[in-house]
């Protein structure tokens, strides 16, 4: 979660007139994992690699590496289970998430 | 400056388009249906050079306002009622954004039942959305007050969204003499918008981003502190306009009528303030010791004004053109807490609401209510 931005003492904070954010890409700083109360997992044997899940994913948390596979960002994936559901060969299992 | 005879949704439009603004977005609804008319005529013909957003309601109109002054432009719109109702989901963007713009609020009374008539329930409803509102009794002011929104609104100090608030049809629908200042003029004294901010692909910025618990009320604080520090800067653009055009309204925030030896008044807001005049000088003439308020500035509101006009009155009947149902008339609620503690008795009344005339005598009845320490009521 974002924790380390939003624990930072009020003192320290900058409050912008409007609120407004001068540096782009401040939603990266905001890891949205911490929300997630389910956790997908890939069984890579199962997966065929359709894309069906990266298509689908509302966070693009599906990222596929140098291999072809594709793998959930656990720092953005908020656990909505959409690509659990939409996986063709039910590949993808929906875990309780342990901290 | 054209001296002329004009109807006030007329002089609005011409005193916008002498503030220059490059997006006008509208959607017209009666009494405002005026001011959208000659602004879209100003626009085709080519004497405002603007774009004219006809958007398919008033809740679009101020989205694409807000959307057009976050790319640094001047902006305007008007409206009044169901459709400043409709509005109110963006008007405290706009203001929690910190855009500047003006609007015009051809007030009127909402439904049900439906009337199309005057009150002030549509934009007092939203007194605490973080815009200025400045209510006007003629249309001379009217104009005035518009030139003079847009310097308050865009100072770096404010950046707040404003409204100049007319009285529908009362004011809005009446042809009055005027003054149109000259072009010329208006942009000696209103200098092109300077924004503190803009939407620019080379140079990215995030405008109305998500503030968690830790963060919001920083930003509001920041806002009242903007919106309460604009009564000293209300008051300084007035009178610089005074100075150049001739024109004052008291000091910008409220205007007092015969206060000086006054023992009782009333304070009112709009076109009320004429009739006030009136029942005022009637009452003198009988040798009562009487005298009117008019506030101009609802919000932010001029509470140490207020208290040094008021402070030889025994007694003041507020006017509300509003209730809020289950209390009483805000402005009364307004006046008795900047009052608190004077031992200034303060009446509150409920007049003209949908329409009904506000007469001399209610005026009057309500102006001596306070010496037999009779309470305050609806005015029928």
């Amino acid at each position: 979660m974002a924790k380390k931005e939003n624990s930072k003492p009020a003192e320290k904070m900058v409050f912008n007139v409007g609120a407004v954010i001068y540096e782009p890409g401040s939603t990266i700083k905001n890891k949205t994992g911490g929300w997630r109360a389910m956790k997908p997992k890939i069984d890579q044997a199962k997966c065929i690699k359709c894309g069906i899940c990266w298509a689908n994913c509302p966070d693009m948390s599906v990222k596929k590496n140098e291999k072809g596979e594709f793998e959930i960002d656990y720092d953005y994936c908020k656990g909505c289970g959409i690509c659990a559901n939409e996986c063709p060969v039910k590949a993808i299992l929906m875990e309780i998430e342990k901290k | 400056m054209a001296e002329m005879v004009v109807e006030a949704s007329m002089a609005l439009a011409l005193g916008a388009k002498l503030c220059r603004p490059k997006v006008v977005s509208m959607y017209p609804i009666t009494p405002q249906t005026h001011i959208v008319e000659r602004l879209a005529d100003f626009i085709s013909n080519g004497e405002l050079d603007a774009e004219m957003i006809h958007a398919e309601s008033e809740h679009s109109a101020m989205a694409a306002m807000i959307g057009a002054a976050a790319t640094g432009v001047r902006t305007y719109t008007a409206t009044c009622s169901q459709g400043f109702a409709l509005m109110f989901e963006l008007l405290p963007i706009m203001a929690g954004n910190r855009l500047p713009g003006v609007m015009s609020v051809a007030n009127r009374a909402l439904s049900a039942p439906i009337n199309i008539w005057n009150d002030h329930s549509d934009a007092v409803s939203a007194r605490d959305q973080g815009w200025i509102q400045i209510y006007c009794e003629s249309t001379q002011e009217a104009i005035d007050t518009t030139i003079q929104l847009y310097k308050v609104s865009e100072d770096h100090n404010v950046l707040l969204p404003a409204m100049v608030c007319i009285d529908g049809f009362t004011l809005s629908h009446v042809c009055e003499r005027a003054i149109v200042p000259e072009q010329g003029e208006v942009d000696e004294f209103l200098p092109a918008f300077k924004p503190f901010v803009t939407l620019d692909p080379d140079k990215p910025v995030s405008i109305g981003p998500i503030s968690f618990p830790n963060t919001y009320m920083e930003f509001k604080k920041q806002q009242h502190d903007a919106i309460m520090g604009a009564l000293p800067i209300i008051q300084k653009v007035h009178d610089e306009y005074a100075k150049k055009f001739g024109r004052a309204y008291g000091n910008g925030l409220i205007e007092e009528y015969r206060m000086k030896d006054a023992e009782r008044a009333i304070i009112g807001m709009g076109t009320l303030c004429g009739t006030g005049r009136i029942a005022v000088d009637e009452l003198r003439a009988k040798g009562e010791k009487v005298g009117m308020i008019k506030l101009r500035s609802l919000r932010p509101f001029p509470v140490k004004e207020l208290q040094k006009i008021a402070k030889n009155l025994k007694g003041l009947s507020v006017i509300d053109r509003h209730v809020s149902m289950g209390f009483e008339g805000p402005l009364c609620t307004d006046v008795r807490s900047a009052l608190y503690g004077s031992g200034i008795e303060v009446n509150g009344f409920i007049a003209g609401l949908g329409g009904r005339d506000i007469t001399v005598d209610r005026l009057q009845k309500a102006l001596l209510s306070t010496k037999t320490h009779k309470q305050g009521e609806w005015l029928l």
